[in-house]
Protein backbone atom coordinates (compact mmCIF):
# COMPACT_ATOMS: atom_id res chain seq x y z
CA UNK A 1 0.00 0.00 0.00
CA UNK A 2 1.61 3.58 -0.81
CA UNK A 3 0.84 6.43 1.01
CA UNK A 4 -0.48 9.56 -0.39
CA UNK A 5 0.16 13.00 0.77
CA UNK A 6 -3.27 15.10 1.62
CA UNK A 7 -2.32 18.56 2.07
CA UNK A 8 -5.17 18.65 4.69
CA UNK A 9 -4.73 15.31 6.97
CA UNK A 10 -1.10 14.43 5.40
CA UNK A 11 -0.17 10.87 4.64
CA UNK A 12 -3.17 8.23 4.00
CA UNK A 13 -3.29 5.30 2.55
CA UNK A 14 -3.68 5.20 -1.44
CA UNK A 15 -7.18 3.81 -1.35
CA UNK A 16 -8.43 6.56 0.18
CA UNK A 17 -7.56 9.09 -3.27
CA UNK A 18 -9.44 9.23 -6.22
CA UNK A 19 -7.62 10.47 -9.41
CA UNK A 20 -9.40 13.42 -11.06
CA UNK A 21 -7.58 14.33 -13.88
CA UNK A 22 -4.26 15.99 -15.58
CA UNK A 23 -3.93 19.41 -14.30
CA UNK A 24 -3.54 22.76 -16.24
CA UNK A 25 -6.12 22.25 -18.65
CA UNK A 26 -8.21 25.40 -19.55
CA UNK A 27 -11.76 25.52 -20.60
CA UNK A 28 -12.11 27.09 -24.29
CA UNK A 29 -14.20 29.99 -25.18
CA UNK A 30 -17.61 28.94 -26.13
CA UNK A 31 -17.62 30.56 -29.48
CA UNK A 32 -14.59 27.35 -30.22
CA UNK A 33 -15.10 24.80 -32.56
CA UNK A 34 -16.66 21.27 -31.94
CA UNK A 35 -12.73 19.85 -32.34
CA UNK A 36 -11.64 22.06 -29.91
CA UNK A 37 -14.22 21.34 -27.79
CA UNK A 38 -13.57 17.87 -28.13
CA UNK A 39 -9.88 17.95 -27.68
CA UNK A 40 -10.46 19.99 -24.44
CA UNK A 41 -12.85 17.08 -23.32
CA UNK A 42 -10.80 14.11 -24.15
CA UNK A 43 -7.76 14.62 -24.97
CA UNK A 44 -4.97 13.52 -22.62
CA UNK A 45 -1.00 14.18 -22.65
CA UNK A 46 -1.19 10.92 -20.83
CA UNK A 47 2.61 11.82 -19.68
CA UNK A 48 5.40 9.06 -19.09
CA UNK A 49 7.13 10.02 -16.13
CA UNK A 50 6.84 13.18 -14.33
CA UNK A 51 3.19 14.17 -14.19
CA UNK A 52 1.08 16.89 -12.65
CA UNK A 53 -2.84 15.52 -11.43
CA UNK A 54 -5.22 16.71 -9.85
CA UNK A 55 -6.43 14.21 -7.33
CA UNK A 56 -9.24 14.24 -4.34
CA UNK A 57 -8.96 12.90 -0.95
CA UNK A 58 -12.21 11.21 -0.25
CA UNK A 59 -12.83 11.34 3.81
CA UNK A 60 -11.92 15.10 3.90
CA UNK A 61 -12.89 15.94 0.02
CA UNK A 62 -9.77 18.10 0.10
CA UNK A 63 -9.34 18.68 -3.36
CA UNK A 64 -5.35 19.26 -4.69
CA UNK A 65 -2.80 19.06 -7.45
CA UNK A 66 -0.04 16.50 -6.69
CA UNK A 67 3.24 15.56 -8.72
CA UNK A 68 3.73 12.09 -9.89
CA UNK A 69 5.67 10.23 -11.64
CA UNK A 70 3.53 7.73 -14.27
CA UNK A 71 6.61 5.37 -14.50
CA UNK A 72 8.01 4.96 -10.80
CA UNK A 73 4.70 6.05 -9.44
CA UNK A 74 6.79 8.34 -6.69
CA UNK A 75 5.02 10.90 -5.45
CA UNK A 76 5.85 14.82 -5.11
CA UNK A 77 5.42 17.85 -4.47
CA UNK A 78 1.51 18.69 -3.14
CA UNK A 79 -0.29 22.20 -4.47
CA UNK A 80 -3.66 22.85 -2.56
CA UNK B 1 15.61 -27.20 -43.96
CA UNK B 2 12.25 -27.70 -42.04
CA UNK B 3 9.95 -25.04 -42.94
CA UNK B 4 6.91 -26.35 -42.61
CA UNK B 5 5.66 -27.67 -39.31
CA UNK B 6 3.68 -31.04 -39.08
CA UNK B 7 3.89 -33.97 -37.31
CA UNK B 8 5.78 -35.42 -39.89
CA UNK B 9 8.37 -32.82 -39.88
CA UNK B 10 8.34 -33.04 -36.06
CA UNK B 11 9.20 -37.28 -36.49
CA UNK B 12 11.43 -36.30 -39.02
CA UNK B 13 13.63 -33.62 -36.69
CA UNK B 14 13.09 -35.80 -33.98
CA UNK B 15 15.18 -38.72 -35.41
CA UNK B 16 18.35 -36.33 -37.01
CA UNK B 17 18.56 -33.95 -33.86
CA UNK B 18 16.47 -31.40 -34.17
CA UNK B 19 19.12 -29.81 -36.43
CA UNK B 20 17.32 -29.06 -39.42
CA UNK B 21 14.65 -26.37 -38.09
CA UNK B 22 14.75 -23.26 -39.77
CA UNK B 23 14.56 -19.79 -38.22
CA UNK B 24 10.99 -18.93 -37.49
CA UNK B 25 11.29 -15.64 -39.19
CA UNK B 26 14.50 -13.83 -40.82
CA UNK B 27 16.68 -10.91 -39.34
CA UNK B 28 17.49 -8.74 -42.46
CA UNK B 29 18.85 -5.49 -43.25
CA UNK B 30 16.70 -3.08 -43.02
CA UNK B 31 15.93 -1.13 -46.10
CA UNK B 32 16.01 2.70 -46.51
CA UNK B 33 12.25 2.63 -48.31
CA UNK B 34 9.38 0.62 -47.62
CA UNK B 35 6.14 0.49 -49.38
CA UNK B 36 4.61 0.95 -45.81
CA UNK B 37 6.40 0.52 -42.38
CA UNK B 38 4.29 -0.48 -39.53
CA UNK B 39 5.32 0.49 -35.73
CA UNK B 40 4.91 -2.14 -33.11
CA UNK B 41 5.73 -6.04 -32.95
CA UNK B 42 2.92 -7.20 -31.03
CA UNK B 43 0.01 -9.11 -32.18
CA UNK B 44 -1.90 -6.10 -34.03
CA UNK B 45 1.28 -4.71 -36.03
CA UNK B 46 2.39 -8.18 -36.62
CA UNK B 47 -1.33 -9.34 -37.84
CA UNK B 48 -0.95 -6.33 -39.85
CA UNK B 49 1.86 -6.80 -42.12
CA UNK B 50 0.92 -10.26 -42.44
CA UNK B 51 -2.92 -9.31 -43.69
CA UNK B 52 -0.82 -6.31 -45.98
CA UNK B 53 1.31 -9.38 -47.75
CA UNK B 54 -1.84 -11.75 -47.92
CA UNK B 55 -4.85 -9.72 -48.66
CA UNK B 56 -3.14 -6.95 -50.74
CA UNK B 57 -0.44 -8.42 -52.13
CA UNK B 58 1.85 -5.55 -50.61
CA UNK B 59 5.16 -7.44 -49.29
CA UNK B 60 7.45 -4.39 -49.12
CA UNK B 61 6.71 -3.68 -45.40
CA UNK B 62 8.63 -3.52 -42.18
CA UNK B 63 7.33 -3.87 -38.75
CA UNK B 64 9.69 -1.78 -36.05
CA UNK B 65 9.75 -2.73 -32.62
CA UNK B 66 11.02 -1.14 -29.73
CA UNK B 67 11.33 -4.11 -27.80
CA UNK B 68 11.14 -7.62 -28.81
CA UNK B 69 7.94 -9.51 -30.49
CA UNK B 70 4.86 -9.79 -28.67
CA UNK B 71 6.38 -8.49 -25.77
CA UNK B 72 4.47 -5.40 -24.28
CA UNK B 73 0.74 -6.45 -24.14
CA UNK B 74 0.25 -8.89 -26.11
CA UNK B 75 2.62 -11.23 -23.87
CA UNK B 76 0.96 -9.91 -21.18
CA UNK B 77 -2.96 -10.19 -21.14
CA UNK B 78 -5.03 -12.76 -20.02
CA UNK B 79 -5.93 -14.47 -23.41
CA UNK B 80 -9.40 -14.29 -23.23
CA UNK B 81 -11.27 -13.89 -26.94
CA UNK B 82 -14.82 -13.15 -27.38
CA UNK B 83 -17.74 -10.74 -29.20
CA UNK B 84 -20.45 -10.07 -26.69
CA UNK B 85 -20.78 -6.71 -27.28
CA UNK B 86 -23.67 -4.57 -26.96
CA UNK B 87 -23.67 -2.50 -30.32
CA UNK B 88 -23.77 -3.86 -33.71
CA UNK B 89 -20.70 -1.99 -34.57
CA UNK B 90 -18.61 -3.71 -31.97
CA UNK B 91 -19.98 -7.10 -33.23
CA UNK B 92 -18.68 -6.91 -36.61
CA UNK B 93 -15.50 -6.09 -35.15
CA UNK B 94 -14.79 -8.17 -32.44
CA UNK B 95 -16.44 -11.23 -34.10
CA UNK B 96 -14.73 -10.76 -37.03
CA UNK B 97 -11.65 -11.20 -34.81
CA UNK B 98 -12.85 -14.22 -33.23
CA UNK B 99 -13.72 -15.71 -36.46
CA UNK B 100 -10.36 -15.84 -37.85
CA UNK B 101 -8.74 -16.89 -35.12
CA UNK B 102 -10.91 -20.08 -35.45
CA UNK B 103 -8.78 -20.68 -38.58
CA UNK B 104 -6.15 -18.94 -37.84
CA UNK B 105 -3.60 -21.86 -36.64
CA UNK B 106 -3.69 -24.02 -40.05
CA UNK B 107 -3.37 -20.70 -42.02
CA UNK B 108 -0.72 -19.93 -39.82
CA UNK B 109 0.73 -22.93 -40.14
CA UNK B 110 1.34 -22.29 -35.99
CA UNK B 111 -0.58 -23.88 -33.28
CA UNK B 112 -2.19 -21.01 -31.46
CA UNK B 113 -4.05 -23.44 -28.89
CA UNK B 114 -7.41 -21.79 -29.75
CA UNK B 115 -9.10 -23.86 -27.30
CA UNK B 116 -13.52 -22.23 -27.45
CA UNK B 117 -14.61 -23.72 -24.17
CA UNK B 118 -16.54 -20.21 -23.98
CA UNK B 119 -17.08 -17.14 -22.21
CA UNK B 120 -18.91 -17.16 -19.44
CA UNK B 121 -20.10 -13.59 -17.63
CA UNK B 122 -21.54 -13.87 -14.37
CA UNK B 123 -24.87 -12.32 -12.87
CA UNK B 124 -24.68 -11.54 -9.20
CA UNK B 125 -27.80 -9.26 -8.38
CA UNK B 126 -31.09 -8.98 -9.75
CA UNK B 127 -30.31 -5.75 -11.77
CA UNK B 128 -27.28 -8.25 -13.18
CA UNK B 129 -29.82 -10.54 -14.40
CA UNK B 130 -32.01 -7.73 -16.49
CA UNK B 131 -28.64 -6.03 -17.81
CA UNK B 132 -27.69 -9.62 -18.75
CA UNK B 133 -31.13 -10.77 -20.23
CA UNK B 134 -30.47 -7.61 -22.22
CA UNK B 135 -27.14 -7.89 -23.62
CA UNK B 136 -28.40 -11.78 -24.55
CA UNK B 137 -30.82 -9.75 -26.67
CA UNK B 138 -28.59 -7.54 -27.95
CA UNK B 139 -26.29 -10.55 -29.12
CA UNK B 140 -28.32 -12.51 -30.34
CA UNK B 141 -29.58 -9.87 -32.64
CA UNK B 142 -26.01 -8.98 -33.88
CA UNK B 143 -25.54 -12.65 -34.83
CA UNK B 144 -23.56 -13.66 -31.99
CA UNK B 145 -24.08 -16.77 -30.39
CA UNK B 146 -25.42 -15.94 -26.87
CA UNK B 147 -27.98 -18.35 -24.33
CA UNK B 148 -28.97 -17.10 -20.89
CA UNK B 149 -28.11 -19.67 -18.30
CA UNK B 150 -29.79 -19.88 -15.15
CA UNK B 151 -28.24 -20.78 -11.33
CA UNK B 152 -28.38 -24.36 -11.90
CA UNK B 153 -27.25 -24.25 -15.89
CA UNK B 154 -23.78 -22.18 -14.47
CA UNK B 155 -23.12 -24.56 -11.32
CA UNK B 156 -23.49 -27.79 -14.03
CA UNK B 157 -20.59 -25.89 -16.20
CA UNK B 158 -18.39 -24.33 -13.04
CA UNK B 159 -19.13 -27.31 -10.42
CA UNK B 160 -16.82 -25.75 -8.06
CA UNK B 161 -18.31 -22.14 -8.19
CA UNK B 162 -19.28 -21.77 -4.24
CA UNK B 163 -22.85 -22.14 -4.04
CA UNK B 164 -23.61 -22.66 -0.68
CA UNK B 165 -26.21 -20.49 1.47
CA UNK B 166 -23.10 -18.62 2.97
CA UNK B 167 -21.61 -17.79 -0.59
CA UNK B 168 -20.99 -14.18 -0.51
CA UNK B 169 -21.12 -13.97 -4.06
CA UNK B 170 -24.41 -15.67 -5.16
CA UNK B 171 -24.91 -16.52 -8.68
CA UNK B 172 -28.59 -15.50 -10.43
CA UNK B 173 -27.09 -16.72 -14.03
CA UNK B 174 -24.90 -15.50 -16.58
CA UNK B 175 -24.14 -14.73 -20.33
CA UNK B 176 -22.60 -17.88 -22.22
CA UNK B 177 -21.36 -17.37 -25.29
CA UNK B 178 -20.45 -20.81 -26.41
CA UNK B 179 -17.34 -19.91 -29.05
CA UNK B 180 -15.93 -17.86 -26.35
CA UNK B 181 -11.90 -19.18 -26.69
CA UNK B 182 -8.33 -18.60 -24.93
CA UNK B 183 -5.47 -19.10 -26.86
CA UNK B 184 -1.63 -19.14 -26.44
CA UNK B 185 -0.61 -15.68 -26.66
CA UNK B 186 2.63 -15.69 -27.66
CA UNK B 187 1.99 -17.95 -30.32
CA UNK B 188 0.00 -15.45 -31.88
CA UNK B 189 2.65 -12.74 -32.21
CA UNK B 190 5.16 -15.35 -33.55
CA UNK B 191 2.40 -17.15 -35.90
CA UNK B 192 1.85 -13.69 -37.61
CA UNK B 193 5.45 -13.08 -37.40
CA UNK B 194 6.75 -16.11 -39.06
CA UNK B 195 4.01 -16.05 -41.44
CA UNK B 196 4.91 -12.13 -42.53
CA UNK B 197 8.51 -13.30 -42.53
CA UNK B 198 7.67 -15.90 -45.25
CA UNK B 199 5.68 -13.58 -47.34
CA UNK B 200 9.15 -11.18 -47.25
CA UNK B 201 8.22 -8.83 -44.59
CA UNK B 202 11.08 -7.59 -42.67
CA UNK B 203 10.43 -7.64 -38.94
CA UNK B 204 13.17 -5.04 -37.47
CA UNK B 205 13.29 -5.91 -33.13
CA UNK B 206 15.36 -3.43 -30.93
CA UNK B 207 14.50 -0.44 -33.96
CA UNK B 208 11.94 2.55 -31.35
CA UNK B 209 11.31 5.50 -33.16
CA UNK B 210 12.87 8.46 -32.33
CA UNK B 211 11.31 10.92 -34.15
CA UNK B 212 8.54 11.23 -37.77
CA UNK B 213 10.35 11.98 -40.44
CA UNK B 214 7.61 15.09 -41.56
CA UNK B 215 7.47 16.71 -44.78
CA UNK B 216 5.24 18.92 -46.68
CA UNK B 217 2.63 18.37 -43.26
CA UNK B 218 2.79 14.71 -44.82
CA UNK B 219 4.98 11.76 -42.33
CA UNK B 220 7.16 10.42 -44.73
CA UNK B 221 8.88 8.24 -42.08
CA UNK B 222 10.61 7.35 -39.32
CA UNK B 223 14.13 8.41 -37.66
CA UNK B 224 15.35 4.39 -35.92
CA UNK B 225 18.74 3.81 -34.33
CA UNK B 226 19.32 2.10 -37.63
CA UNK B 227 18.77 5.18 -39.65
CA UNK B 228 16.20 6.41 -41.39
CA UNK B 229 12.70 4.36 -42.44
CA UNK B 230 11.14 6.34 -45.27
CA UNK B 231 7.64 4.47 -46.40
CA UNK B 232 4.48 6.02 -48.46
CA UNK B 233 2.53 4.91 -45.86
CA UNK B 234 2.92 4.79 -41.83
CA UNK B 235 0.93 2.56 -39.55
CA UNK B 236 0.52 2.53 -35.00
CA UNK B 237 -0.15 -0.09 -33.35
CA UNK B 238 1.23 0.72 -30.45
CA UNK B 239 -1.03 0.20 -27.49
CA UNK B 240 0.06 1.69 -24.47
CA UNK B 241 3.42 3.46 -26.05
CA UNK B 242 0.24 5.62 -28.32
CA UNK B 243 -0.22 8.93 -26.49
CA UNK B 244 3.91 9.14 -26.42
CA UNK B 245 4.01 8.45 -29.89
CA UNK B 246 1.01 10.98 -30.78
CA UNK B 247 2.92 13.76 -28.72
CA UNK B 248 6.11 12.84 -31.12
CA UNK B 249 4.06 13.25 -33.89
CA UNK B 250 2.32 16.10 -33.00
CA UNK B 251 -0.91 15.67 -31.78
CA UNK B 252 -3.02 14.07 -28.68
CA UNK B 253 -5.13 11.31 -28.26
CA UNK B 254 -8.47 10.25 -26.10
CA UNK B 255 -6.47 8.07 -24.11
CA UNK B 256 -5.26 7.37 -20.66
CA UNK B 257 -2.75 4.95 -20.06
CA UNK B 258 -3.37 2.66 -17.18
CA UNK B 259 -2.43 -0.24 -15.39
CA UNK B 260 -4.07 -4.04 -15.69
CA UNK B 261 -2.66 -6.58 -13.60
CA UNK B 262 -2.93 -10.89 -14.18
CA UNK B 263 -0.99 -13.58 -12.44
CA UNK B 264 -0.98 -17.28 -12.41
CA UNK B 265 -0.99 -19.68 -10.18
CA UNK B 266 0.76 -23.66 -10.32
CA UNK B 267 -0.55 -26.11 -13.14
CA UNK B 268 -2.91 -28.50 -11.24
CA UNK B 269 -5.66 -30.98 -13.04
CA UNK B 270 -8.56 -29.75 -14.76
CA UNK B 271 -10.97 -27.71 -12.50
CA UNK B 272 -12.55 -25.10 -14.59
CA UNK B 273 -13.58 -25.63 -18.52
CA UNK B 274 -14.71 -21.90 -19.33
CA UNK B 275 -13.56 -18.11 -19.27
CA UNK B 276 -15.66 -16.78 -16.28
CA UNK B 277 -15.97 -12.84 -15.27
CA UNK B 278 -17.39 -11.61 -12.83
CA UNK B 279 -17.39 -7.70 -13.64
CA UNK B 280 -18.48 -6.57 -10.03
CA UNK B 281 -15.60 -8.22 -8.66
CA UNK B 282 -13.15 -7.48 -11.18
CA UNK B 283 -12.56 -10.98 -11.59
CA UNK B 284 -11.58 -12.70 -14.81
CA UNK B 285 -10.29 -16.46 -14.25
CA UNK B 286 -9.51 -19.50 -17.04
CA UNK B 287 -7.79 -22.59 -16.82
CA UNK B 288 -4.50 -22.86 -19.34
CA UNK B 289 -4.34 -26.13 -21.19
CA UNK B 290 -1.14 -26.65 -19.08
CA UNK B 291 -3.62 -26.61 -15.90
CA UNK B 292 -2.34 -22.69 -15.08
CA UNK B 293 -5.28 -21.07 -13.02
CA UNK B 294 -5.05 -17.48 -15.44
CA UNK B 295 -6.67 -14.47 -13.00
CA UNK B 296 -6.77 -11.00 -14.69
CA UNK B 297 -7.82 -7.96 -12.59
CA UNK B 298 -9.91 -5.13 -13.14
CA UNK B 299 -8.27 -1.53 -14.24
CA UNK B 300 -6.73 0.09 -12.08
CA UNK B 301 -8.10 3.69 -12.53
CA UNK B 302 -4.47 5.62 -11.80
CA UNK B 303 -2.67 6.92 -14.87
CA UNK B 304 0.85 4.48 -14.65
CA UNK B 305 3.15 2.97 -17.79
CA UNK B 306 4.90 1.44 -14.62
CA UNK B 307 3.88 -2.27 -15.81
CA UNK B 308 3.29 -3.56 -12.73
CA UNK B 309 0.46 -4.33 -10.60
CA UNK B 310 -0.83 -2.27 -7.50
CA UNK B 311 -1.72 -4.19 -4.14
CA UNK B 312 -5.08 -2.95 -3.35
CA UNK B 313 -6.70 -3.67 -6.93
CA UNK B 314 -4.96 -7.42 -7.11
CA UNK B 315 -6.44 -7.87 -3.08
CA UNK B 316 -9.64 -7.22 -3.90
CA UNK B 317 -9.54 -9.66 -7.29
CA UNK B 318 -8.02 -12.05 -5.46
CA UNK B 319 -10.36 -11.56 -2.27
CA UNK B 320 -13.32 -12.19 -4.96
CA UNK B 321 -11.86 -15.12 -6.18
CA UNK B 322 -11.68 -17.13 -3.30
CA UNK B 323 -14.94 -16.27 -1.73
CA UNK B 324 -16.63 -17.82 -5.66
CA UNK B 325 -13.67 -20.36 -5.53
CA UNK B 326 -12.66 -21.69 -1.89
CA UNK B 327 -11.20 -24.26 -3.21
CA UNK B 328 -8.44 -21.77 -5.22
CA UNK B 329 -7.28 -20.97 -1.21
CA UNK B 330 -4.74 -23.96 -1.45
CA UNK B 331 -3.62 -22.47 -4.97
CA UNK B 332 0.06 -21.17 -4.89
CA UNK B 333 0.44 -18.25 -7.42
CA UNK B 334 3.68 -18.10 -9.46
CA UNK B 335 3.84 -14.93 -11.56
CA UNK B 336 2.24 -11.48 -11.47
CA UNK B 337 2.64 -9.02 -13.63
CA UNK B 338 0.98 -5.80 -15.14
CA UNK B 339 0.94 -4.05 -18.83
CA UNK B 340 0.21 -0.94 -19.67
CA UNK B 341 -3.18 -0.54 -21.37
CA UNK B 342 -5.12 2.30 -23.61
CA UNK B 343 -8.50 3.33 -22.43
CA UNK B 344 -10.23 5.68 -24.53
CA UNK B 345 -13.33 7.33 -23.21
CA UNK B 346 -15.98 5.20 -24.84
CA UNK B 347 -13.72 1.83 -24.14
CA UNK B 348 -13.79 1.13 -28.06
CA UNK B 349 -10.43 1.34 -29.73
CA UNK B 350 -9.07 4.13 -32.59
CA UNK B 351 -8.62 3.00 -36.42
CA UNK B 352 -8.45 4.89 -38.82
CA UNK B 353 -6.27 7.93 -40.08
CA UNK B 354 -4.41 10.33 -37.71
CA UNK B 355 -4.25 14.02 -37.53
CA UNK B 356 -0.93 13.53 -39.53
CA UNK B 357 -1.60 12.78 -43.18
CA UNK B 358 -0.39 9.46 -44.05
CA UNK B 359 0.46 8.21 -40.92
CA UNK B 360 -2.62 5.64 -39.27
CA UNK B 361 -4.20 4.12 -36.28
CA UNK B 362 -4.64 1.07 -34.05
CA UNK B 363 -4.73 1.88 -30.89
CA UNK B 364 -7.32 2.40 -27.88
CA UNK B 365 -8.36 -1.16 -27.25
CA UNK B 366 -7.93 -1.10 -23.55
CA UNK B 367 -8.06 -4.26 -21.76
CA UNK B 368 -9.42 -5.68 -24.92
CA UNK B 369 -7.28 -5.86 -27.59
CA UNK B 370 -6.20 -9.68 -27.61
CA UNK B 371 -9.13 -10.83 -28.84
CA UNK B 372 -9.15 -8.54 -31.86
CA UNK B 373 -5.79 -8.99 -32.82
CA UNK B 374 -6.69 -10.54 -36.42
CA UNK B 375 -9.68 -7.60 -36.79
CA UNK B 376 -7.05 -4.97 -35.92
CA UNK B 377 -4.61 -6.35 -38.28
CA UNK B 378 -6.75 -6.71 -41.13
CA UNK B 379 -8.51 -3.47 -40.74
CA UNK B 380 -5.40 -1.39 -40.26
CA UNK B 381 -4.37 -3.46 -43.17
CA UNK B 382 -7.07 -2.21 -45.13
CA UNK B 383 -6.52 1.20 -44.87
CA UNK B 384 -2.85 1.39 -45.11
CA UNK B 385 -3.50 -0.24 -48.52
CA UNK B 386 -6.29 1.97 -49.34
CA UNK B 387 -5.75 5.30 -47.42
CA UNK B 388 -9.73 4.80 -46.49
CA UNK B 389 -11.56 2.72 -43.70
CA UNK B 390 -13.26 -0.80 -44.30
CA UNK B 391 -16.76 -0.13 -43.50
CA UNK B 392 -16.14 -2.61 -40.42
CA UNK B 393 -13.50 0.03 -39.27
CA UNK B 394 -15.52 3.14 -40.16
CA UNK B 395 -17.42 3.64 -37.16
CA UNK B 396 -14.42 3.49 -34.78
CA UNK B 397 -12.65 6.79 -36.31
CA UNK B 398 -11.11 9.28 -34.32
CA UNK B 399 -13.69 11.68 -35.81
CA UNK B 400 -16.33 9.84 -33.59
CA UNK B 401 -15.09 12.03 -30.52
CA UNK B 402 -15.69 15.62 -32.01
CA UNK B 403 -19.27 14.82 -34.01
CA UNK B 404 -20.50 12.90 -30.56
CA UNK B 405 -20.78 9.36 -32.06
CA UNK B 406 -19.41 7.33 -28.97
CA UNK B 407 -19.53 3.64 -28.93
CA UNK B 408 -19.99 3.34 -25.47
CA UNK B 409 -19.14 -0.25 -24.69
CA UNK B 410 -17.98 0.58 -21.06
CA UNK B 411 -21.73 1.26 -20.60
CA UNK B 412 -23.45 -0.80 -22.65
CA UNK B 413 -21.73 -4.32 -22.48
CA UNK B 414 -20.58 -3.55 -19.11
CA UNK B 415 -17.24 -5.16 -19.68
CA UNK B 416 -14.52 -4.49 -17.47
CA UNK B 417 -12.30 -2.85 -20.30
Amino acid sequence: MQSFPCPFCGPRPETEFRHDGEAGKLRPALSCTDSEWSLYLRARTAARGPSREIWTHLPCMETFVLQRDTLSHRVGEVAP
Amino acid sequence: MARHYSALALVREGLTGHKGWARAWEAPEPRRRYDVLVIGGGGHGLATAYYLARNHGITNVAVIERGWLGGGNTGRNTTAIRSNYFYPESAALYDLGLRLYEGLSRELNYNLMVSQRGNLQLAHSLHDVDMGARLVNAMQINGIDARWLGPDEVHTLVPILNRGPAARYRVHGGIFQPRGATARHDAVAWGYARAASRLGVHILQGCAVQEFLIEGGRCVGVRTPLGEIRADRVGMAVAGASPALAAMAGFRLPISSYTLQACVSEPVKPVLNTTLISPPLGTYVSQSGKGEIVIGGALDRVPSYAQRGNLPVLSQVLSGLLEMFPDFRQLRLMRQWGGTVDVTPDSSPILGPSPLPGLFLNCGWGTGGFKAIPAGGTLLAHLLAHGSHHPISRPFDLDRFTTGRLIDEGAAAGIAH
